[in-house]
């Protein structure tokens, strides 16, 4: 039992980083991104790239088995995913803003993109499996009968230590609260002197940043595959849902809840079904609460 | 190439674009002319197959139903009912939701739907898939390409029904009140329209339409397994509608044969010309250049090649003049 609740709880983890990016431009740009998976997979992939650049492995902190190699390719990668993410909105999603597309339209482009940014993963990397290493992982026993690795523990303590910087970020700096402004009220706070373009980049960078480091410990814990991100999307959506869709703490609890539901569904024997699982939960919680369990009643 | 294998090639060619048509027909009715954005349509396009794969395949072991060896047309109605029975639970659950919720569930159903028939064994035998699925008039004639020119007849007549219904429908009171809800929700319900029934009903229509185009792929093809049903074929099936002119049944048939015309053309193309060892490649340039397509049509042709005709009612239209076409997307 402990078991499912601390696998459901490390999938959570990285469900939670990669939902924020979609919970951010939900909110603040105003539509669901099919591309955000791909966010997440080409992030990783560019950790990989730098990690075998510097050639020296990944390095290990005391019992982790990754150390500063993966530590030092987790910035690069976050700037040159974000670089990538800021050129396509420039060249796509701006150019539909520009043109009032509605937020279909939007989804369809993503939707696009997300095709296309599968098949480029698979053009320069390949289709196959990569791993950052190949080390034997050691766990240990948590609590009676309930094992867990220390990698796990460190990509939890990430996670949660990320959550809490970002907390911070916008509730205490000018830019967070610009961008809960334009959540809140895009028109108003323009009429207040936000530079909306401003909050705009910073959203993509935020949102990218949370979704390479979620994809690269994703590719640390499992493995990276093109297809890692795709994968993650339908879950990360429930996330986003469950949590009411308007609020980060709401996606971060939506993401938990996720987490546990999918390890449990393994555990009642539903491996196979497991993301079917997950979604018809989900729907039926929004037949009782179609607003999501924090979301407020539109 | 000699006129019979040309001929052969084009009939071949035609029927699974036509199988493509009909899905796009389906998903005009949803999203052209209602504004639903189906992320799914793969979902209802095997539900289809599998029915009538059902229906009219032969008895295999271990399977819980199977056997019945109904006719063709028969297999076809079950799709059509399969799908829109579908249809109708997954539409009584997510189209209270707003709009982008609805794109991200029918994502998760398609999901859902493809899970079922790889792990499904005792319905749809996973992997393995159904197989020997009976092709209409192939006793006839000894020759694949008189079977197939029978199979064609069959999907052009599918493809008229389809498209008279279609259009019997949207040019009807009932279509007005589609098209006022995808312009303006708040004006249709201000109107006393119950716009969730209305949205319902289309659902419904499209995705017994996206069914029998299932069916008409699994009995042409004759073997399907949970490898058919991909996210790709929802995305071909969109750009097909935005390519051809969403909101308009031609345009959607028209799509479906010139987006499968450029779909199949740039494979032999790559197949070709391209050394075997950079095909795998070549496959993703592939994907990646129909993405670009999708987002360059977006950004400077929205309203596609046909665009939708400004219909007041069966009778009457407005000259092209007044208002002129629409976009891509609902209040675009």
């Amino acid at each position: 039992m402990m078991q499912f609740v601390l696998n459901g709880l490390v999938l959570a983890s990285t469900i939670a980083l990669g939902a924020v990016g979609l919970s951010m431009t939900y909110n603040i740009l105003r539509f669901a991104n099919f591309a955000h998976g791909e966010v997440i997979a080409i992030g990783a992939y560019f950790s990989l790239a730098v990690v075998t650049l510097i050639g020296a492995g990944v390095g290990s902190i005391g019992p982790i088995a990754f150390g500063w190699p993966l530590l030092v390719s987790l910035p690069i990668s976050i700037f040159v995913t974000s670089m990538i993410i800021l050129l396509v909105d420039a060249l796509v999603f701006r150019q539909l803003r520009n043109k009032n597309a509605t937020r279909i339209t939007l989804i369809m482009a993503a939707f696009g993109l997300s095709l296309m940014g599968r098949s480029l993963i698979t053009l320069f990397a390949g289709g196959d499996p990569k791993y950052y290493e190949f080390s034997i992982r050691k766990v240990f026993e948590l609590f009676p009968g309930a094992k867990i690795g220390p990698d796990e523990l460190a990509v939890m303590g990430i996670a949660a230590s990320a959550f809490i910087g970002l907390y911070f970020y916008l509730s205490r700096t000018i830019m967070g609260k610009s961008m809960r402004a334009v959540a809140e009220n895009p028109v108003l706070a323009r009429i207040n002197g936000i530079d909306t373009r401003q909050v705009i980049r910073w959203t993509w960078i935020i949102g990218t940043a949370f979704a390479t480091v979620g994809g690269t410990f994703l590719g640390h814990i499992e493995q990276l595959r093109p297809e890692m991100g795709f994968d993650l999307l339908l879950l990360m959506f429930a996330a986003l849902i469950l949590g009411g869709a308007g609020n980060l703490y709401g996606t971060v609890l939506g993401a938990i809840l996720v987490g546990l539901i999918d390890s449990m569904s393994v555990a009642i024997g539903l491996s196979a079904y497991r993301a079917a699982v997950v979604f018809m939960v989900i729907m039926l919680i929004l037949l009782v609460r179609p607003q999501g369990l924090l979301g407020e009643k539109a | 190439m000699d006129f019979l294998s040309l001929l052969s090639f084009l009939t071949f060619f035609l029927i699974v674009a036509s199988v493509y048509s009909v899905a796009c027909l389906g998903l005009n009715m949803q999203w052209g002319f209602t504004g639903l954005f189906n992320v799914g349509v793969v979902g209802f396009f095997a539900i289809g197959a599998y029915a009538s794969a059902i229906l009219t395949g032969p008895d295999y072991p271990d399977t819980l139903l199977g056997g019945f060896g109904l006719p063709v047309i028969v297999g076809f109605a079950g799709a059509v009912i399969a799908a829109g029975l579908a249809g109708l639970l997954v539409g009584f659950v997510t189209l209270r939701l707003r709009e982008d919720f609805l794109a991200i569930s029918t994502f998760g159903i398609a999901i859902s739907i493809q899970l079922v028939a790889l792990n499904f064994s005792r319905l749809t035998r996973g992997p393995d898939g159904l197989y020997s699925l009976p092709k209409p008039f192939s006793g006839v004639s000894t020759s694949v390409l008189v079977d197939n020119l029978f199979y064609l007849a069959i999907c052009a007549v599918s493809i008229g029904v389809v498209y008279w219904g279609l259009e019997r429908m949207v040019r009807s009171p009932w279509g007005r009140v589609l098209r006022a809800i995808r312009e303006d929700e708040t004006a249709a319900l201000a109107l006393g329209k119950n716009v969730f029934r209305y949205r319902l009903q289309a659902f419904v229509v499209g995705c017994a339409v996206m069914g029998l185009s299932g069916a008409l792929y699994a009995n042409f093809v004759g073997f399907i397994s949970p490898q058919d049903f991909i996210p790709i074929f929802t995305f071909q099936v969109f750009i097909m509608l935005i390519v051809g002119g969403s909101g308009n049944n031609l345009g959607a048939i028209l799509g479906g044969v010139v987006v499968w015309a450029l779909w199949s053309g740039s494979g032999a193309l790559i197949a070709g010309i391209l050394p075997p060892t950079i095909q795998t490649q070549a496959a993703s340039v592939r994907i990646v250049l129909i993405g670009l397509g999708l987002v360059l049509m977006l950004l400077y042709r929205p309203a596609g090649i046909l665009r939708e005709k400004r219909i007041v009612s069966q009778e009457a239209r407005l000259p092209d003049g007044v208002a002129g076409g629409r976009a891509a997307g609902p209040g675009d």
